[in-house]
């Protein structure tokens, strides 16, 4: 009875002990090779990005870092305007998306019949993939007109309220409908898909005992969430809402359409702004050289500000789990 | 076996669907050069059998529309050339030619002295090919005639006057009926030659009025609206009632605009057309490399916000196909190619202007 045996079957811990066969080692090397690059291509675009911004950064960089003024022809050129609207349409896309994206998947995952489960699913990843220009066109062509309307009548009440009107109220006697507000819009529409799907996901991993022994302790359908589902999804869902923030706070052509083209630092939604995505595809086709400089700086800003924002959600995430695990 | 032959057969479909593709892609292109029919009569007297080359270029948007005619128009009468015009600005056009990734750039205004260093391919030549107007399109019922100085532009682009029935305004206007709308100000959201040479004419017309300088892109006030493109200020110019911005004239004609008529450096009001901006061309000093600045022109019949556009190549030309084509194309340009001006509501170049221009034509050095 002899058989020919492998060097697996021969010597089981083979593998553990490093003396592998070429496939493996090959697979090993080429993961690695995948891993570097992606860190290469990184740091690589870090570096060209800041070499090209160095002609500005030169000169210009406190003016650049600290100032709020972008006034390319008075040779002034600062960035504290655009990071604010970046900042604000993303955070208005954020209030209006999130609620929306969770209602969406928990609706889909616990309380829809079965027969809508599919279809609403399908639903939402058709939305996730309408290019982003797309809704730049239906904002400014469809959305911007009666949005305007809208805020006008929202403005003329607040206006009177002492603290809200400085948000809500009116903006130099208008309510634009090219604004951060409709900025914020879109981007809400824009993100909902991703954030749902993702937490639709994550939610779906809630193991059914725990779900099963909340109801046996008599919890209602509502307690049954907030107790067993939100808990174990808390930091998937964390996770979702920080790729879709990551997405609000890149987005270029759907935003510079119905953004309003004015750097400027004001607490008013209605009264329109910049961000730097945008500004950087408006300004970049007609830029001499130094303002070309300045907008790519814009651009490692924006880079710097995803990263230091993409850290913030995840040590927030990271101390959570472990706080919620009792570690 | 039946796994590994299906992937074996995908893998070889989805190939020949890609190779099917390209194939298509590009006979479609050389399809397209060659068919359409040519709007202009006579050829050329450069051999046009023997003209071939791709070239590119990119720039001035203000220029597109007629770059899109004349592209057309000469390669139909030269089978073996191409010409690519991509837009994308002004700013971007220089910045491609001095990287040399352009064959010639179409541009609103010329270099700054300081870029000049930049430009890999050595001394640039400027052809200037076309005047155009820029109109103060407003939207405002009742109001058909509207009559504006250069200070009342100033002053309504700086939100000094807010409303239509400003004093301002009455003064220009004696006989018509003003109401008291408020005013919207609509500008360029992108960076562009438009707003460059608007804010050049408020600078030299109204510099008391006028303080926020000129560039092609300016920093308005903040109550101000803001549109993509000339077609998106005329849309935003139709979309609010008292609205008042600068569109080119071609751009106001296709939205249906109702635009002013300005009163010019000799005092007489000009509505803005063909003809007044061919007037304001010819009422310009031109430098001795055919750089000048068309606004704000001298003459009774000049339409005071009229600019202008060149072709920037360079003096040398490395390549000797592409550099007979650029010759050839510029002297169709400068030639017949004005025929097609005024059709797309642009103003041909004056007489005097144009004989410089041709005469330039031998500036360039090709091989």
């Amino acid at each position: 009875m002899t058989t020919a045996v492998s060097p697996i079957e021969s010597n089981p811990t083979a593998s553990l002990t490093g003396r592998r066969g070429l496939g493996d080692r090959a697979f090993a090397g080429l993961a690695l090779l995948a891993g570097l690059s992606v860190l290469a291509i990184l740091l690589l675009i870090a570096w060209s990005t800041t070499k090209e911004a160095w002609p500005i950064l030169r000169t210009h960089a406190g003016q650049f870092f600290f100032t709020a003024r972008w006034a390319p022809s008075a040779d002034h050129y600062g960035s504290l305007a655009l990071v604010y609207g970046t900042l604000l349409t993303s955070v208005i896309a954020l209030v209006f998306a999130v609620p929306v994206s969770l209602g969406i998947a928990l609706f889909t995952t616990e309380l829809a019949p079965t027969w809508l489960r599919k279809p609403l699913v399908s639903v939402m990843d058709i939305l996730a993939v309408i290019p982003s220009v797309v809704f730049g066109l239906w904002g400014v062509l469809v959305l911007k007109n009666p949005a305007s309307r809208f805020y006008t009548h929202v403005a003329k009440v607040a206006d009177h309220i002492p603290v809200v009107g400085r948000v809500f109220g009116l903006f130099g006697g208008k309510a634009n409908g090219s604004s951060f507000f409709t900025a914020g819009l879109i981007l809400a529409v824009m993100i909902v898909p991703i954030i749902t799907s993702l937490t639709r996901e994550v939610i779906a991993t809630t193991p059914q005992n725990e779900k099963e022994a909340a109801l046996g302790l008599g919890a209602t359908r509502w307690e049954m969430i907030r107790g067993a589902v939100i808990p174990h999804s808390k930091g998937g869902i964390v996770g979702a809402v920080t790729l879709g923030l990551g997405r609000a706070m890149g987005e270029t052509i759907a935003v510079a359409l119905v953004i309003g083209a004015s750097a400027q630092v004001t607490s008013h939604a209605f009264a329109p702004g910049y961000s730097l995505p945008s500004i950087i595809a408006n300004e970049f086709g007609d830029a001499d050289p130094l303002k070309r400089a300045a907008l790519i700086a814009c651009g490692v800003l924006l880079f710097v500000l995803t990263i230091v924002v993409n850290v913030v959600a995840n040590t927030i995430v990271q101390r959570s789990i472990r706080r919620s695990r009792g570690a | 076996m039946t796994i590994t032959m299906r992937r074996r057969l995908s893998i070889a479909g989805a190939l020949s669907i890609a190779l099917f593709a390209s194939a298509c892609g590009s006979s479609s292109k050389t399809a397209s050069t060659t068919s359409g029919a040519a709007t202009t009569a006579a050829g050329t007297t450069a051999a046009a059998g023997d003209l071939k080359a791709t070239l590119n270029a990119s720039g001035s948007t203000f220029q597109k529309a007629f770059e899109d005619e004349a592209t057309k128009a000469f390669s139909d009468k030269n089978k073996g050339v191409t010409i690519n015009y991509a837009g994308g600005g002004s700013g971007k056009g220089r910045t491609d030619l001095a990287g040399q990734l352009v064959d010639f750039a179409g541009s609103d205004s010329p270099y700054a002295a300081a870029d000049l260093a930049n430009n890999k391919g050595g001394d640039v030549l400027y052809f200037p090919i076309m005047l155009g107007p820029i109109t103060l399109s407003y939207n405002l019922d009742g109001v058909d005639k509207l009559n504006l100085s250069a200070d009342t532009i100033a002053k309504i682009f700086s939100r000094t006057v807010k409303t239509w029935d400003d004093a301002a305004i009455k003064a220009d206007n004696p006989d018509a009926k003003l109401p008291s709308t408020p005013i919207t100000v609509v500008h360029r959201s992108d960076g562009s030659g438009t707003t460059q040479n608007f804010t050049a004419y408020l600078v030299a017309a109204a510099p008391s009025s006028w303080t926020l300088k000129s560039g092609s892109t300016v920093e308005w006030p903040a109550d101000t609206q803001a549109g993509a493109g000339n077609a998106g200020v005329a849309k935003a110019i139709n979309d609010n009632k008292g609205a008042i911005g600068y569109v080119d004239l071609s751009d106001a004609k296709a939205a249906k605009l109702k635009y002013a008529s300005v009163k010019n450096k000799a005092g007489k009001v000009v509505a803005p057309n063909a003809d007044s901006a061919s007037a304001a061309g010819a009422g310009i000093t031109v430098k001795d490399d055919l750089t000048f600045a068309a606004i704000n022109a001298d003459g009774d019949a000049s339409y005071p916000i009229t600019y202008q556009s060149w072709i920037i190549v360079y003096a040398k030309q490395t390549d000797k196909a592409k550099g007979d084509v650029v010759k050839a194309y510029l002297t169709y340009l400068l030639g017949d190619g004005q025929k097609l001006l005024p059709d797309l509501d642009f103003a041909p170049l004056p007489k005097a202007i144009q004989d410089k221009a041709v005469a330039q034509l031998a500036k360039i050095t090709v091989g």
